[in-house]
Protein backbone atom coordinates (compact mmCIF):
# COMPACT_ATOMS: atom_id res chain seq x y z
CA UNK A 1 0.00 0.00 0.00
CA UNK A 2 2.80 2.36 0.86
CA UNK A 3 4.42 2.19 -2.56
CA UNK A 4 1.13 2.67 -4.40
CA UNK A 5 0.32 5.65 -2.21
CA UNK A 6 3.67 7.27 -2.99
CA UNK A 7 3.20 6.85 -6.73
CA UNK A 8 -0.33 8.23 -6.73
CA UNK A 9 0.59 11.13 -4.45
CA UNK A 10 2.52 12.86 -7.23
CA UNK A 11 -0.59 13.04 -9.40
CA UNK A 12 -3.13 14.20 -6.84
CA UNK A 13 -4.03 17.87 -7.22
CA UNK A 14 -4.43 20.02 -4.18
CA UNK A 15 -5.67 23.15 -5.98
CA UNK A 16 -9.18 21.80 -6.62
CA UNK A 17 -11.76 22.82 -4.00
CA UNK A 18 -13.91 20.26 -2.20
CA UNK A 19 -17.36 19.75 -3.68
CA UNK A 20 -20.02 17.08 -3.54
CA UNK A 21 -23.01 15.87 -5.57
CA UNK A 22 -25.68 18.54 -5.82
CA UNK A 23 -23.23 21.42 -6.11
CA UNK A 24 -23.24 23.61 -9.18
CA UNK A 25 -19.72 23.92 -10.55
CA UNK A 26 -17.89 25.65 -13.37
CA UNK A 27 -15.26 23.34 -14.85
CA UNK A 28 -12.69 24.81 -17.19
CA UNK A 29 -11.20 22.22 -19.52
CA UNK A 30 -8.10 22.54 -21.66
CA UNK A 31 -8.84 21.50 -25.21
CA UNK A 32 -6.17 20.96 -27.82
CA UNK A 33 -7.05 21.66 -31.44
CA UNK A 34 -4.12 20.98 -33.69
CA UNK A 35 -1.30 22.91 -32.06
CA UNK A 36 -3.58 25.51 -30.48
CA UNK A 37 -4.90 25.17 -26.97
CA UNK A 38 -8.03 26.81 -25.65
CA UNK A 39 -10.09 26.64 -22.50
CA UNK A 40 -13.70 25.50 -22.60
CA UNK A 41 -16.03 26.19 -19.67
CA UNK A 42 -18.65 23.64 -18.65
CA UNK A 43 -21.19 24.65 -16.03
CA UNK A 44 -23.68 22.31 -14.41
CA UNK A 45 -24.71 20.19 -11.46
CA UNK A 46 -22.44 17.49 -10.10
CA UNK A 47 -24.59 14.36 -10.21
CA UNK A 48 -21.97 11.81 -9.18
CA UNK A 49 -18.52 11.55 -7.72
CA UNK A 50 -16.81 8.19 -7.61
CA UNK A 51 -13.40 6.71 -6.80
CA UNK A 52 -10.83 8.04 -4.44
CA UNK A 53 -7.32 9.42 -4.63
CA UNK A 54 -5.91 9.76 -8.12
CA UNK A 55 -8.75 7.71 -9.63
CA UNK A 56 -11.53 10.09 -8.56
CA UNK A 57 -14.01 10.96 -11.34
CA UNK A 58 -17.05 13.24 -11.32
CA UNK A 59 -19.98 13.78 -13.65
CA UNK A 60 -21.45 17.21 -14.41
CA UNK A 61 -24.90 17.58 -15.95
CA UNK A 62 -26.35 20.60 -17.65
CA UNK A 63 -29.28 21.25 -19.94
CA UNK A 64 -28.15 22.82 -23.18
CA UNK A 65 -30.91 24.15 -25.48
CA UNK A 66 -33.37 21.68 -24.00
CA UNK A 67 -31.01 18.69 -24.27
CA UNK A 68 -29.38 17.14 -21.23
CA UNK A 69 -25.58 16.98 -21.52
CA UNK A 70 -23.37 15.06 -19.12
CA UNK A 71 -19.59 15.11 -19.03
CA UNK A 72 -17.31 12.94 -16.94
CA UNK A 73 -14.05 14.47 -15.72
CA UNK A 74 -11.10 12.87 -13.96
CA UNK A 75 -10.67 15.08 -10.89
CA UNK A 76 -6.86 15.04 -10.98
CA UNK A 77 -6.39 15.33 -14.74
CA UNK A 78 -4.06 18.06 -16.00
CA UNK A 79 -6.70 18.71 -18.70
CA UNK A 80 -8.94 20.19 -15.99
CA UNK A 81 -7.77 23.79 -15.74
CA UNK A 82 -9.90 24.68 -12.72
CA UNK A 83 -13.09 23.84 -10.85
CA UNK A 84 -15.12 26.60 -9.27
CA UNK A 85 -17.97 25.85 -6.89
CA UNK A 86 -20.83 28.26 -7.69
CA UNK A 87 -23.49 27.03 -5.27
CA UNK A 88 -23.70 24.30 -2.68
CA UNK A 89 -26.77 22.12 -3.20
CA UNK A 90 -28.91 20.44 -0.57
CA UNK A 91 -29.50 16.85 -1.70
CA UNK A 92 -30.35 13.61 0.06
CA UNK A 93 -28.48 11.08 -2.04
CA UNK A 94 -25.03 10.54 -3.50
CA UNK A 95 -26.05 9.78 -7.09
CA UNK A 96 -28.52 12.27 -8.56
CA UNK A 97 -29.66 10.14 -11.50
CA UNK A 98 -33.25 11.21 -10.84
CA UNK A 99 -32.42 14.61 -12.34
CA UNK A 100 -32.34 12.93 -15.77
CA UNK A 101 -36.07 12.31 -15.59
CA UNK A 102 -36.90 15.83 -14.43
CA UNK A 103 -36.91 19.07 -16.36
CA UNK A 104 -37.56 22.73 -15.83
CA UNK A 105 -38.64 23.83 -12.35
CA UNK A 106 -38.69 20.26 -10.99
CA UNK A 107 -34.99 19.80 -11.73
CA UNK A 108 -33.96 22.63 -9.41
CA UNK A 109 -31.84 21.83 -6.36
CA UNK A 110 -32.29 23.70 -3.09
CA UNK A 111 -29.31 25.71 -1.99
CA UNK A 112 -27.56 24.74 1.22
CA UNK A 113 -27.39 27.50 3.80
CA UNK B 1 23.46 -6.60 -20.25
CA UNK B 2 21.03 -9.20 -18.93
CA UNK B 3 17.85 -9.65 -20.96
CA UNK B 4 15.40 -9.78 -18.06
CA UNK B 5 14.87 -9.43 -14.33
CA UNK B 6 12.51 -10.78 -11.70
CA UNK B 7 9.83 -8.54 -10.27
CA UNK B 8 6.97 -8.49 -7.80
CA UNK B 9 3.57 -7.05 -8.65
CA UNK B 10 2.69 -4.20 -6.28
CA UNK B 11 -0.63 -3.14 -7.78
CA UNK B 12 -2.42 -1.21 -10.49
CA UNK B 13 -3.41 2.42 -10.73
CA UNK B 14 -3.48 5.08 -13.39
CA UNK B 15 -1.37 8.13 -14.03
CA UNK B 16 -1.87 11.11 -16.30
CA UNK B 17 0.04 12.04 -19.42
CA UNK B 18 0.85 15.71 -19.97
CA UNK B 19 -2.13 16.16 -22.30
CA UNK B 20 -4.49 14.83 -19.63
CA UNK B 21 -4.99 11.36 -21.07
CA UNK B 22 -5.11 8.50 -18.59
CA UNK B 23 -2.44 5.78 -18.69
CA UNK B 24 -3.33 2.56 -16.83
CA UNK B 25 -0.18 1.22 -15.18
CA UNK B 26 0.96 -1.80 -13.21
CA UNK B 27 3.60 -1.08 -10.58
CA UNK B 28 6.30 -3.76 -10.39
CA UNK B 29 9.11 -3.86 -7.86
CA UNK B 30 11.99 -5.31 -9.84
CA UNK B 31 15.56 -6.00 -8.88
CA UNK B 32 17.18 -8.68 -6.77
CA UNK B 33 20.66 -10.11 -6.74
CA UNK B 34 23.10 -11.89 -9.00
CA UNK B 35 23.47 -15.34 -7.44
CA UNK B 36 25.58 -17.23 -9.96
CA UNK B 37 27.50 -16.47 -13.12
CA UNK B 38 27.50 -19.15 -15.80
CA UNK B 39 30.29 -18.90 -18.37
CA UNK B 40 30.83 -20.72 -21.64
CA UNK B 41 34.15 -22.24 -20.60
CA UNK B 42 32.66 -23.84 -17.53
CA UNK B 43 28.95 -24.32 -18.20
CA UNK B 44 28.76 -24.33 -22.01
CA UNK B 45 26.70 -21.11 -22.19
CA UNK B 46 26.66 -17.55 -20.85
CA UNK B 47 23.98 -16.63 -18.35
CA UNK B 48 23.32 -15.08 -14.99
CA UNK B 49 21.31 -16.67 -12.21
CA UNK B 50 19.29 -13.99 -10.48
CA UNK B 51 17.21 -14.13 -7.32
CA UNK B 52 14.46 -12.12 -5.67
CA UNK B 53 12.64 -12.02 -2.34
CA UNK B 54 14.61 -12.39 0.87
CA UNK B 55 13.66 -15.28 3.14
CA UNK B 56 14.74 -16.29 6.61
CA UNK B 57 17.75 -18.54 6.93
CA UNK B 58 15.96 -21.21 8.96
CA UNK B 59 13.47 -21.63 6.13
CA UNK B 60 16.25 -22.38 3.66
CA UNK B 61 17.58 -25.87 3.03
CA UNK B 62 21.21 -26.61 3.89
CA UNK B 63 22.14 -27.05 0.25
CA UNK B 64 20.62 -23.72 -0.78
CA UNK B 65 22.16 -21.97 2.21
CA UNK B 66 25.56 -23.00 0.89
CA UNK B 67 24.62 -21.73 -2.56
CA UNK B 68 23.65 -18.30 -1.23
CA UNK B 69 26.64 -18.17 1.09
CA UNK B 70 28.98 -18.75 -1.82
CA UNK B 71 27.29 -15.94 -3.74
CA UNK B 72 27.34 -13.63 -0.75
CA UNK B 73 23.60 -12.83 -1.01
CA UNK B 74 20.80 -13.18 1.52
CA UNK B 75 18.66 -16.31 1.22
CA UNK B 76 16.11 -15.81 -1.56
CA UNK B 77 12.74 -17.26 -2.50
CA UNK B 78 12.87 -17.10 -6.28
CA UNK B 79 15.73 -17.98 -8.61
CA UNK B 80 15.84 -17.73 -12.40
CA UNK B 81 18.41 -17.74 -15.15
CA UNK B 82 18.68 -15.06 -17.83
CA UNK B 83 20.90 -14.81 -20.87
CA UNK B 84 23.72 -12.33 -21.13
CA UNK B 85 26.81 -11.96 -23.27
CA UNK B 86 30.18 -13.37 -22.23
CA UNK B 87 31.83 -9.99 -21.72
CA UNK B 88 29.25 -8.66 -19.25
CA UNK B 89 30.70 -8.09 -15.82
CA UNK B 90 28.27 -9.60 -13.35
CA UNK B 91 29.65 -10.89 -10.09
CA UNK B 92 27.67 -12.98 -7.60
CA UNK B 93 26.37 -10.93 -4.71
CA UNK B 94 25.84 -7.85 -6.83
CA UNK B 95 22.46 -6.11 -6.47
CA UNK B 96 20.54 -5.53 -9.70
CA UNK B 97 18.97 -2.15 -10.36
CA UNK B 98 16.05 -2.20 -12.78
CA UNK B 99 17.14 1.16 -14.22
CA UNK B 100 20.34 -0.48 -15.50
CA UNK B 101 18.34 -3.00 -17.51
CA UNK B 102 15.25 -1.09 -18.65
CA UNK B 103 14.66 2.44 -19.85
CA UNK B 104 11.52 4.49 -20.22
CA UNK B 105 9.80 3.93 -23.56
CA UNK B 106 11.12 0.40 -24.05
CA UNK B 107 8.80 -2.56 -24.58
CA UNK B 108 8.83 -5.65 -22.39
CA UNK B 109 7.27 -9.11 -22.25
CA UNK B 110 6.03 -10.16 -18.83
CA UNK B 111 5.92 -13.86 -17.88
CA UNK B 112 3.79 -14.62 -14.86
CA UNK B 113 1.36 -17.10 -13.36
CA UNK B 114 -2.29 -16.22 -13.80
CA UNK B 115 -4.72 -16.10 -10.89
CA UNK B 116 -6.08 -19.53 -9.95
CA UNK B 117 -9.80 -20.00 -10.58
CA UNK B 118 -10.19 -23.55 -9.17
CA UNK B 119 -12.39 -26.20 -10.82
CA UNK B 120 -14.53 -24.46 -13.41
CA UNK B 121 -17.20 -25.59 -15.85
CA UNK B 122 -16.89 -25.45 -19.61
CA UNK B 123 -18.76 -22.14 -19.89
CA UNK B 124 -16.24 -20.19 -17.82
CA UNK B 125 -13.19 -22.25 -18.80
CA UNK B 126 -13.71 -22.51 -22.56
CA UNK B 127 -16.37 -19.88 -23.27
CA UNK B 128 -19.01 -22.49 -24.23
CA UNK B 129 -22.43 -20.96 -24.73
CA UNK B 130 -24.42 -23.38 -22.56
CA UNK B 131 -28.12 -24.00 -23.01
CA UNK B 132 -31.33 -22.08 -22.50
CA UNK B 133 -32.36 -20.72 -19.14
CA UNK B 134 -36.12 -20.67 -19.57
CA UNK B 135 -38.99 -22.48 -21.37
CA UNK B 136 -38.34 -25.56 -19.21
CA UNK B 137 -34.81 -26.08 -20.47
CA UNK B 138 -32.88 -28.61 -18.40
CA UNK B 139 -29.62 -28.03 -20.30
CA UNK B 140 -28.37 -24.93 -18.53
CA UNK B 141 -24.57 -24.89 -18.15
CA UNK B 142 -23.75 -28.41 -19.46
CA UNK B 143 -21.14 -28.79 -22.23
CA UNK B 144 -23.37 -30.78 -24.62
CA UNK B 145 -22.11 -33.63 -26.77
CA UNK B 146 -18.50 -34.69 -26.27
CA UNK B 147 -18.23 -37.02 -29.25
CA UNK B 148 -19.78 -39.70 -31.47
CA UNK B 149 -21.15 -43.14 -30.59
CA UNK B 150 -19.77 -46.68 -31.20
CA UNK B 151 -17.22 -45.31 -33.63
CA UNK B 152 -14.77 -44.24 -32.06
CA UNK B 153 -16.30 -45.51 -28.78
CA UNK B 154 -14.13 -43.13 -26.79
CA UNK B 155 -13.68 -39.43 -26.09
CA UNK B 156 -10.89 -37.78 -28.06
CA UNK B 157 -7.91 -36.51 -26.15
CA UNK B 158 -7.86 -32.79 -25.57
CA UNK B 159 -11.68 -32.52 -25.55
CA UNK B 160 -12.54 -29.22 -23.88
CA UNK B 161 -14.29 -30.03 -20.62
CA UNK B 162 -14.63 -28.79 -17.06
CA UNK B 163 -11.48 -28.79 -14.94
CA UNK B 164 -8.88 -26.71 -13.22
CA UNK B 165 -8.60 -23.18 -14.55
CA UNK B 166 -5.98 -20.53 -13.94
CA UNK B 167 -2.56 -20.75 -12.30
CA UNK B 168 -1.17 -21.09 -15.83
CA UNK B 169 2.04 -19.64 -17.11
CA UNK B 170 1.02 -16.58 -19.12
CA UNK B 171 3.15 -14.24 -21.20
CA UNK B 172 1.93 -10.76 -22.06
CA UNK B 173 3.90 -9.25 -24.89
CA UNK B 174 4.82 -5.69 -25.81
CA UNK B 175 3.99 -3.73 -22.69
CA UNK B 176 5.44 -0.24 -22.69
CA UNK B 177 7.53 0.98 -19.79
CA UNK B 178 5.95 4.26 -18.73
CA UNK B 179 8.44 5.14 -15.99
CA UNK B 180 11.44 3.74 -14.17
CA UNK B 181 12.11 4.79 -10.60
CA UNK B 182 15.71 4.06 -9.77
CA UNK B 183 15.87 4.59 -6.00
CA UNK B 184 12.79 2.49 -5.23
CA UNK B 185 13.58 -0.07 -7.97
CA UNK B 186 10.12 0.33 -9.48
CA UNK B 187 8.89 -0.19 -13.01
CA UNK B 188 5.62 1.33 -14.22
CA UNK B 189 4.34 -0.77 -17.10
CA UNK B 190 1.37 0.20 -19.25
CA UNK B 191 -1.52 -2.25 -18.90
CA UNK B 192 -2.10 -5.40 -16.89
CA UNK B 193 0.25 -8.26 -16.08
CA UNK B 194 -0.71 -11.84 -15.13
CA UNK B 195 -1.12 -12.81 -11.49
CA UNK B 196 -2.31 -11.40 -8.22
CA UNK B 197 -0.66 -8.65 -6.19
CA UNK B 198 2.61 -9.87 -4.61
CA UNK B 199 3.07 -12.55 -7.26
CA UNK B 200 6.48 -12.85 -8.86
CA UNK B 201 7.08 -12.51 -12.58
CA UNK B 202 9.88 -12.37 -15.10
CA UNK B 203 10.21 -9.15 -17.08
CA UNK B 204 12.09 -9.56 -20.35
CA UNK B 205 12.95 -7.24 -23.20
CA UNK B 206 10.23 -7.53 -25.84
CA UNK B 207 10.89 -10.19 -28.47
CA UNK B 208 8.83 -8.49 -31.17
CA UNK B 209 8.55 -4.78 -30.53
CA UNK B 210 11.47 -2.39 -30.27
CA UNK B 211 11.23 1.26 -29.17
CA UNK B 212 10.52 3.62 -32.06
Amino acid sequence: MGIMHDIEKGFIRTDIPAFSPGDTVLVKVRIKEGDKERIQPFEGVVIKKRGSGVRCMFTVRKVSYGTGVERIFPLNSPAVESVKVLTKGKVRRAKLYYLRDLSGKAARIKEKR
Amino acid sequence: MIQGILGKKIGMTHIFAEDGSIIPVTVIEAGGYVVQRKVRANDGYDAVQIGLGEKKEHRTSKAMKGHFKKAGTPCLYHLAEVKCSGEDAYTPGQAIKCAEVFKEGEFVDVLGTSKGKGFQGSMKRHNFSGGGDSHGSMHNRAPGSIGSSSDPSRVYKGMRMAGHMGSDGVTVQNLKIVAVKNEENLLLVRGAVPGAVNSVMMIKKAMKKKPA
